[in-house]
C-alpha cells in the first residue's frame, strides 16, 4: 500500500513530535515537580505545605501521563532510542522510577494520617520526587549532547562500554552538572510561577515570587554558560557519511564523528534555529518582568514559553542526530536511521492526530472546572483537599 | 548472552508485575462499582449512595496511587531490561503502549483528579460522567496492554525484514484484531471485577459480623453480589481457552497445563488430577474426566489435541528450518542482492526465532550439530508442573468465587444475607481473588517460555547486556521500596475501613443516622 506521506517527511514529524511530548511534559509535569521541589523552601507550616501541595494535588496524575506517553511514543516510533538510552542510563533510570513513586503515594498518603513525623517524611519524599527527576532527567540530556559509551553489533546488539559505578557516576560531568542545574532551575520557575497562580494572595505567593525570581536569573545564567559550553567545550557530533533519508531503519549504517563546536553549525546553516535560544532567554527575561509586576499567569505562560525553547534548542542543536555514540562511528542514532517502520510511524501518526486534539479539550476542561487559587481557609473546611 | 543476567532481569520483571497486578484488578473493578454505586446516587438521590459512593472512592484511591507508581516502571522496563527485545518488536509492540498512554492513561488519570475533588465543583451527571471516564480509562488501559501482550503470544501481522534486523508491521488491524489479545482481555478485566466484587463483599461482611455501619455495608453487598455473580461468571465462561489452538506455543501452554505428554485422540478428556512426572514423561494417578477438554480447546468433538511430545518433535523441524533462515540472515547482511540467500530467507522467515534458540547454546546455530538441535526442541517445553498445578489452583479458586458470588446473590436476593456462617465465608474468601490472578499470570507467562515472542524471539536474546550487580542493585531497590510502599497501603486501608464510611469528612448532618449500629435497614427497598 502506497502511504500519502512519505517516509522522510514522517520521521521529521516524529522527531517534532517526540518533541513536542516532552515539551509538554516539561511544561506540565514541570509545574508539580517544580512545585514539589519548592516545597521545603516556600512553605514553612503545615497549613502552608497543605495548601501548596493542593495547588497541584487535582491535576499532576494527568500531567504525568505526558512523561508515560513521552516513554510510550519513544518505543513506538523510535525504538532505537528507547532500547539505547533506557538500558545505556540504567541506574539513572532506577532512580528517576523510584522518585517519581514516591509521587503519588506521597500526594494521596500524607494527608492520611495527622502525625508530625509522617507528614514530615512525606514531605521528604515528595520534595525528593520533584527534584530528583528535574535534575537527573537535565544530568541525561547533558549525557546525550556529550554522547553515550554504546556500540552496536551487526544483531543490533547494544553493548555498554566504560561502565564507572554501574554507569551512575560516569553519567556525571562539569557539563552534565550543569545541564541538570539548569533542568532544576527551569523546573522550579515552572513550579513557583505555578504556585503564585494557584494559591490565594499572601505570605505563600510571595515567598514563591521571590524564589522565582532567583530561579529565573539562575536558569539564564546557567543555560549562558551551556551555551559557552557548547562554543567552546569540545562538545559536538557530525554526521560524515550522509544515510539515505528514507532508508531503512538501521544505525550501523551511516557514519558519524566528534567535532568540537559541531553543535552549533545548525544555526549557521539555518538562521531561523536561533529562534529557540532566542526564545529561551527572552520567555525567562518576560517571566522576570512579571513575576515584577506580579502579573501570575503572564509568568507562567512566559515560563512555558522558555521551557519551550530551552529543550527545542537543544533538540534543533543535534538535528538529524538524536544519540550520538562517544565511543563508534557506526552506531550513532539518527533520525534518518533509529525510527520504526514506515508504515508504524504512518499509523501512530493517524492515531496521533485523532486522539491528542481530544486529550488537550478535556485537559483544558478540566482546568475550568478547577480554576481558582487555593485558599488556607479551606483546608479546615473542604474534606477533599489533601 | 550471561544466562544469569537473563536470569536476574526475569526475576525482575516477574516482581514488579506481579505487585504492579495486585492493585491494578481492584482499580479495575472497583472503578465500574464506583459508577454503578454513584448511579443509583444520582437516579435516586439519597445520601446514603454518595456516601457509599465516596467511602469506596477513599478507598479505590489508596489502592489507584499504587497502582500508577509501579505502572511507571513497567512502562520503562521493556527499555532498561530487555533493550534487545525493545528493539526488535519495538515496531509493533511500542504502538498499543503508546496507544494506551494517549487513549487510556489520559483519560483516567486527567478525570481521577476531578473525581476526588470535584464533588462540590460540578452537578451529579457531570461527577457521574467523570467517574465513567476514570473506569472506562482504566478498562481501555487494559485492553491496550493486552493487545501488546497477545502479540507476544500469537505475533500476528509482522514479519521479520533483514536490513532492520527486527520484526516489522505488515498489517495493524491484525495486531489489534489477534484473537488471543481479545480473549485475554476479557478474561482479565473480568478478573479484575471478581476482585473488586470480593473486595466489597468481604468488607461489607465485617461490618455487618460487627454489627456495623449495616445500611452501607447492606447496599454495598448487594452491589458485589450481583456485579460479582455475572463477572465471575464471564472470567470461566469466556476464559481464555478460546486461543489455545492457534500456535504452537499456545498448543503447547495448554498441553503442559494437563501434562498431556501424548497426543490425546479426540475427544480429549480433562485431567482432573495427576502428578506429572518429568523422567517418564508421563503424568501419574491420572484422572480424567471425558470430552471436556476437546470441547474447551478445540470447540469441537472431533479434532485431537496436540501432546508435548509430538510439539517437540515440531519444533525441531523448525529449528532446522530456522537454521536455514539464519544463514540466510547472515548472508543478507553481507549482500543485501544476494538473491540466493533472499530466496531462501523467504522459504524459511517464519522459523528464524526456533534458529534462535539455539543461541543459547552456540553463537553460531549453523554450527550446532543433531544431539544440540533436540536439546534446544525440548527447550520449548514450558515447566509442566508447576504448568499443572498453577492452573488448577486458578481454575479451582474461579470455580470457587462462582460458589461464594452465587450463594451471595441467593441469600441477598431472599434478604438473608446476615447469616453469619455465609459472612464469614464472605470474610475467607478476600485473599482468593489475588491469589487466582497471580496464578493465571504465573500461568500464561511462564506457559509463554521460552519465548518472550512465541516463535520469535526467544526470551534469554531479549535481555539488555547489563551486569549482575547493576541489576541486583535495582531488584534490591524495588523490592525494599515496595515492600514499604505495600505495608503502608495496607495499614491504611484497614484504618480507613476501621474508620468506615462515616469518618469526619463524609459525615453529613442529615445521614447521621444511618452510622447507628443499631439501623436495620431493609436491603434493597426504600428505608427512608
Amino acid at each position: 500500500m502506497e502511504l500519502p506521506i512519505d517516509y522522510m517527511t514522517l520521521r521529521v514529524i516524529w522527531w517534532g513530535l517526540i518533541g513536542v511530548l516532552l515539551v509538554g511534559f516539561a511544561i506540565m509535569d514541570g509545574y508539580a515537580l517544580g512545585t514539589l521541589a519548592s516545597l521545603p523552601f516556600i512553605a514553612k507550616t503545615d497549613e502552608e505545605r497543605r495548601a501548596v501541595i493542593n495547588t497541584v494535588s487535582a491535576t499532576w496524575e494527568g500531567n504525568q501521563v505526558w512523561l508515560i506517553l513521552g516513554g510510550g511514543a519513544i518505543f513506538a516510533a523510535w525504538p532505537f532510542v528507547y532500547a539505547v538510552s533506557f538500558s545505556g542510563f540504567y541506574l539513572a533510570m532506577f532512580l528517576v522510577l523510584s522518585a517519581l513513586i514516591l509521587r503519588p503515594v506521597g500526594f494521596k498518603y500524607r494527608s492520611k494520617r495527622p502525625g508530625k513525623a509522617w507528614r514530615r517524611n512525606w514531605d521528604w519524599a515528595l520534595f525528593v520526587g520533584g527534584f530528583v527527576p528535574a535534575l537527573v532527567f537535565g544530568v541525561a540530556v547533558g549525557n546525550v549532547l556529550q554522547g553515550a559509551p554504546f556500540s552496536l553489533d551487526s544483531d543490533l546488539r547494544i553493548t555498554y562500554h566504560d561502565l564507572f559505578l554501574g554507569g551512575l557516576l560516569g553519567l556525571f560531568s562539569p557539563f552534565t552538572v550543569l545541564c541538570g542545574l539548569t533542568s532544576v532551575a527551569m523546573l522550579l520557575v515552572q513550579g513557583l510561577t505555578w504556585v503564585s497562580l494557584k494559591i490565594e494572595k499572601g505570605e505563600v505567593r510571595d515567598r514563591a515570587i521571590r524564589w522565582a525570581t532567583f530561579a529565573g536569573i539562575g536558569v539564564i545564567v546557567l543555560y549562558a554558560l551551556g551555551g559557552l559550553f557548547l562554543a567552546f567545550g569540545d562538545l559536538g557530533y557530525k554526521v560524515l557519511d550522509a544515510v539515505a533519508v528514507d532508508g531503512p531503519s538501521n544505525p550501523t549504517r551511516g557514519e558519524v564523528v566528534r567535532e568540537a563546536g559541531a553543535w552549533l553549525v545548525n544555526y549557521g546553516k539555518y538562521p531561523w534555529m536561533m529562534a529557540a535560544p532566542v526564545l529561551g532567554f527572552a520567555g525567562t527575561a518576560l517571566t522576570l518582568v512579571a513575576l515584577r509586576f506580579k502579573a501570575d499567569p503572564w509568568a507562567f505562560i512566559a515560563a512555558s514559553l522558555a521551557v519551550f525553547g530551552i529543550i527545542g534548542s537543544v533538540g534543533l542543536s543535534m538535528f538529524p542526530i538524536i544519540l550520538p555514540s562517544s565511543i563508534d562511528a557506526h552506531s550513532s542514532l539518527l533520525v534518518w536511521n533509529a525510527s520504526s517502520s514506515h508504515s508504524t510511524l504512518f499509523t501512530m501518526l493517524l492515531v496521533t492526530v485523532v486522539f491528542l486534539p481530544i486529550v488537550l479539550l478535556y485537559t483544558a476542561w478540566v482546568y475550568k472546572v478547577l480554576f481558582g487559587r487555593i485558599e488556607i481557609k479551606q483546608l479546615k473546611t473542604n474534606p477533599d483537599l489533601y | 548472552m550471561d544466562m544469569s543476567t537473563v536470569d536476574l532481569s526475569r526475576l525482575q520483571f516477574a516482581l514488579t508485575a506481579l505487585y504492579h497486578f495486585l492493585f491494578v484488578p481492584l482499580t479495575l473493578g472497583l472503578s465500574f462499582m464506583l459508577v454503578i454505586m454513584e448511579s443509583v446516587y444520582v437516579l435516586t438521590r439519597r445520601e446514603i449512595w454518595r456516601t457509599i459512593t465516596r467511602f469506596w472512592g477513599t478507598l479505590f484511591g489508596i489502592n489507584f496511587v499504587l497502582g500508577v507508581a509501579t505502572g511507571l516502571t513497567m512502562e520503562f522496563q521493556f527499555g532498561t531490561n530487555w533493550s534487545y527485545y525493545s528493539h526488535f518488536v519495538g515496531d509493533i509492540f511500542g504502538a498499543p503502549l503508546a496507544i494506551e498512554g494517549l487513549m487510556a492513561f489520559f483519560l483516567e488519570a486527567t478525570f481521577v483528579g476531578l473525581m476526588f475533588f470535584g464533588w462540590d465543583k460540578l452537578s451529579r451527571p457531570a461527577h457521574l460522567m467523570v467517574t465513567f471516564l476514570v473506569a472506562l480509562g482504566t478498562n481501555l488501559s487494559a485492553l491496550w496492554i493486552l493487545i501488546a501482550n497477545g502479540w507476544m503470544q500469537n505475533p500476528v501481522g509482522s514479519d521479520f525484514n533483514p536490513a532492520t534486523m527486527r520484526m516489522e508491521v505488515t498489517d495493524f488491524m491484525a495486531v489489534l484484531f489477534n484473537p488471543v489479545a481479545q480473549a485475554k482481555f476479557v478474561h482479565t478485566v473480568s478478573a479484575g471485577y471478581v476482585c473488586a466484587a470480593v473486595f466489597v463483599l468481604a468488607v461489607s461482611a465485617i461490618y455487618l459480623l460487627k454489627g456495623k455501619w449495616v445500611s452501607v455495608a447492606k447496599r454495598s453487598m448487594a452491589v458485589a453480589a450481583a456485579f460479582g455473580l455475572a463477572s465471575s461468571l464471564s472470567v470461566v465462561v469466556l476464559g481464555d481457552e478460546s486461543g489455545y489452538a492457534l500456535t504452537d506455543n499456545q498448543k503447547m501452554k495448554l498441553a503442559a497445563l494437563e501434562a498431556m505428554w501424548e497426543t490425546e485422540p479426540a475427544p480429549a478428556g480433562l485431567t482432573l488430577f495427576g502428578i506429572p512426572n518429568l523422567k517418564t514423561q508421563h503424568t501419574d494417578y491420572e484422572v480424567k474426566i471425558p470430552y471436556v477438554l476437546g470441547l474447551i480447546s478445540t470447540r469441537s468433538l472431533d479434532r485431537p489435541v496436540i501432546g508435548i511430545l509430538e510439539l517437540v518433535e515440531t519444533a525441531e523441524h523448525r529449528i532446522v528450518s530456522g537454521i536455514a533462515a539464519y544463514d540466510a540472515v547472515e548472508k543478507l547482511k553481507v549482500n543485501e542482492n544476494d538473491l540466493a540467500a533472499r530466496a531462501q530467507f523467504e522459504a524459511h522467515k517464519r522459523d528464524l526465532g526456533y534458529g534462535y534458540l539455539l543461541k543459547r547454546y552456540v553463537a553460531d546455530p549453523r554450527t550446532a550439530d543433531a544431539a544440540l538441535i533436540q536439546k534446544a526442541a525440548l527447550d520449548t517445553v514450558p515447566n509442566v508442573p508447576v504448568m499443572f498445578w498453577v492452573f488448577r489452583l486458578m481454575a479451582g479458586l474461579g470455580l470457587f468465587m462462582i460458589g461464594v458470588f452465587a450463594l451471595a446473590f441467593l441469600l441477598v436476593t431472599l434478604r438473608k444475607a446476615d447469616n453469619r456462617w455465609f459472612l464469614r465465608l464472605c470474610v475467607l474468601a478476600l485473599p482468593m481473588p489475588w491469589i487466582a490472578i497471580e496464578a493465571g499470570w504465573i500461568l500464561a507467562e511462564i506457559g509463554r517460555q521460552p519465548w518472550a515472542v512465541e516463535g520469535v524471539l526467544p526470551t534469554f536474546m531479549g535481555a539488555s547486556s547489563l551486569t549482575k550487580g547493576q541489576i541486583w542493585l535495582t531488584i534490591a531497590g524495588f523490592t525494599a521500596l515496595y515492600g514499604t510502599l505495600a505495608v503502608i497501603e495496607v495499614k491504611l486501608l484497614l484504618k480507613t475501613i476501621k474508620t468506615g464510611p462515616y469518618a469526619s469528612k463524609f459525615g453529613r448532618m442529615h445521614d447521621a443516622e444511618e452510622a447507628s449500629p443499631l439501623e436495620t435497614g431493609t436491603l434493597s427497598g426504600p428505608a427512608e
